[in-house]
């Protein structure tokens, strides 16, 4: 190959590749990313403000005693005082608005504001999640990897019914049972609650009980705390190990049949080797991206399970408010869900972009 | 080492072994579908009682007389849970058929014109993506009253956004190809042009995606029951019926059975749509081996 660029002189030897327009790549992939998922987080508001405009039946007739209702001026006062005189359009922005400044709107259920439930719930699904999300790497990718190398071999078929018996379990039910084997029946693991009874948090700093345990130094919490983990992120994990084993294993083939990899084996390197470094850092580009779907779909399991394990978290609430039809608590839970979704898979895309650098340029 | 007498090797050499009807796991899931629908046609001659009947002491263990029990009001827990397939399975295959239409109508519209349209849809099926599923499902479901229609509804507003993403895909990449410009120059309309050259070229992907799918729609649909929102009791269906047994958990057979039931049936999906897109996929299908 010769270069048909002008020679840069000696000096700039390292200097091929010429800058391109627009100011840093990286700093335009990131303005992009951020200005998308800030245009999501406003089309969220939207759809909860649609929601709630389907519910049948007048807010007034709603929260306005029977006596009240038949006033015409206890009526047009309601809606003054509520906005519901003006039209959709300013009563969406006035939505918005309250939404940005964390007014969620009052809880019919717990009759405090949501926004005051949910900063108390937050953390302890975030934390499950967290916690279920490790997990299941660690145990998905490493079962994946298994099964690619193993690829048609036993291994593989008895992985593949493992991972879709994983995918078809409804979560709820899993919940259900190995609550009933694991604490009821051979009480193995510590059943419900996030410390046992009669344990008292720790002091307040992140929410997350492990941390905020360890940070005050109070050991036997912290063992609670994580005790108490155990048995609702295996639940959870069931349905993302059997995800990302599939996805890991489709990567993970498809990396297999890359030119460079014979190469390795060819020059005598051992197997782990390729594997490790030759195939699995390439694969995890997808998997990373798997990642954040799986992510999204445990705080789905979690609004599934929460109730089983009484985990005062964001899906025991969902619960109560979905059971209770306390739509300020549903649209409350639906916002902040997608909100941390969003922010993951922004996440996701910026590690993406770190991994893989041909990504930002394009 | 005997390998090459194993299935696996047989099928790498002899391509038609690959044919998805010759996979065991997808004749197992063909299997069980077909056994899941025949008891759903035949449930009244199958089940013991009623799945309203109240004919017995509550709470009775899994016996000879009743081979899962009976539950918290009495009601025959094998009986409720074959009625329970005549809930989920029509259920299941009508909105994941309603999904796939809406969602290729809309993909289709997006792919095909273009400009502000396609940009409208597709930013609408971002925003539906931008919610898990159950979420989503929940607050529709919540929103609309709790009832088994609303929830199967619910289901179908989150399940449209991939068939138009993919639909649009395929007409993307087919809108250009000489058979489609040739059939506009003879001066056939948009509609017909969609419902007559592309169509058939993108019902296959549809169809795989849509029996991968209803797995997913028996999930979702069991979960918003699970959670109150869906069927109401005291009809037979399988994620209420779990409900029932998370609200006795110590009596194991109340919940067991039913989330049995759901389990085969989104297993059985799976096994029949995974092995129809390994068939499918070219690069799962042939990725080279070292």
């Amino acid at each position: 190959m010769n270069s048909a660029e002008p020679a840069s002189g000696s000096t700039g030897a390292g200097r091929r590749r010429p800058a391109r327009p627009g100011g840093l790549p990286l700093a335009r992939f990131l303005a992009r990313r951020l200005v998308a998922a800030a245009l999501l987080c406003v089309g969220i508001t939207l759809v909860a403000f649609v929601l709630t405009q389907l519910v049948p039946g007048d807010p007034a007739a709603a929260n306005l005693g029977q006596r009240a209702i038949g006033d015409p001026a206890a009526v047009a006062a309601f809606r003054a005082k509520y906005g519901l005189d003006k039209p959709v359009p300013v009563q969406y922005l006035t939505y918005l608005g309250n939404v940005l400044q964390g007014n969620f709107g009052m809880s019919q259920q717990s009759h405090r504001p949501v926004a005051q439930d949910l900063a108390e719930y937050v953390p302890a699904t975030i934390e499950l999640a967290l916690f279920a999300i490790v997990l299941s790497l660690l145990v998905g990718v490493a079962l994946g990897v298994v099964a690619a190398v193993n690829r048609d071999r036993w291994p593989d078929q008895v992985l593949r019914v493992v991972s879709l018996g994983g995918v078809s379990m409804p979560t709820f039910w899993v919940a259900l049972v190995a609550f009933y084997l694991l604490f009821f029946k051979f009480g193995l693991l510590p059943g419900g609650g996030r410390l046992d009874p009669g344990m008292n948090p720790p002091p307040y700093a992140t929410g997350f009980y492990t941390i905020d345990a360890a940070l005050a130094g109070e050991w036997d919490v912290l063992s609670s705390a994580a005790g108490h983990l155990v048995l609702p992120s295996l639940v959870l994990a069931v349905y993302t190990v059997g995800m990302l084993m599939r996805f890991t294993r489709a990567s993970v083939l498809e990396i297999l049949g890359n030119d460079y990899v014979r190469a390795a084996r060819a020059k005598g390197l051992p197997e782990r080797v390729v594997i490790l470094r030759h195939v699995l850092r390439p694969a995890m580009v997808a998997i990373i991206t798997v990642a954040g779907v799986a992510f999204g779909s445990l705080l789905s399991g979690a609004v599934l399970v929460e109730n089983i394990f009484s985990w005062p978290g964001l899906g025991q609430y969902a619960y109560r408010s979905a059971v209770n039809l306390d739509l300020p608590g549903i649209m409350g839970v639906s916002i902040v869900v997608a909100a941390v979704y969003i922010l993951i898979n922004l996440l996701v895309d910026l590690l993406y972009g770190v991994i893989d650098p041909r990504i930002r340029l394009t | 080492m005997t390998a090459s007498d194993s299935p696996a090797a047989r099928s790498r050499r002899d391509p038609a072994a690959r044919s998805p009807w010759r996979q065991p796991l997808a004749l197992v899931g063909a299997a069980f579908i077909v056994l899941w629908v025949l008891v759903a046609l035949l449930a009244p001659l199958l089940a013991p009682q009623g799945p309203l009947d109240q004919l017995s002491p509550k709470l009775l263990e899994p016996s000879a007389q009743h081979l899962f029990g009976t539950d918290e009001l009495g009601r025959d827990v094998l009986s409720r849970v074959i009625y329970g397939s005549q809930v989920s399975l029509p259920l299941a295959f009508l909105l994941v058929a309603f999904a796939a239409v809406i969602g290729s109508v809309v993909g289709g519209i997006a792919g095909f014109f273009g400009g502000w349209v396609d940009g409208a849809l597709m930013r609408l099926a971002d925003l539906v993506f931008a919610f898990p599923g159950i979420i989503l499902a929940m607050a529709v479901a919540a929103a609309l009253g709790p009832q088994l229609r609303n929830a199967v509804l619910a289901v179908v507003v989150v399940s449209w956004p991939s068939y138009a993403r993919l639909v649009r895909g395929l007409v993307l990449s087919a809108r250009n190809s000489e058979y489609v410009v040739a059939s506009r120059l003879l001066g056939s309309s948009a509609v017909r042009t969609m419902l007559v050259d592309l169509r058939p070229n993108i019902a296959g992907p549809v169809l795989v995606m849509a029996a991968l799918d209803v797995g997913n729609a028996v999930l979702l649909l069991s979960g918003l029951s699970f959670l109150g929102l869906g069927a109401q009791p005291p009809a037979a269906e399988w994620g209420a019926m779990v409900a029932a047994g998370a609200a006795n958990f110590d009596r194991w057979w109340v919940g067991l059975f039913p989330g049995l039931c759901i389990l085969t049936v989104v297993l059985a999906f799976n096994f029949v749509g995974d092995t129809l897109r390994d068939a499918l996929d070219p690069r799962t299908a042939r990725a080279i081996r070292g």
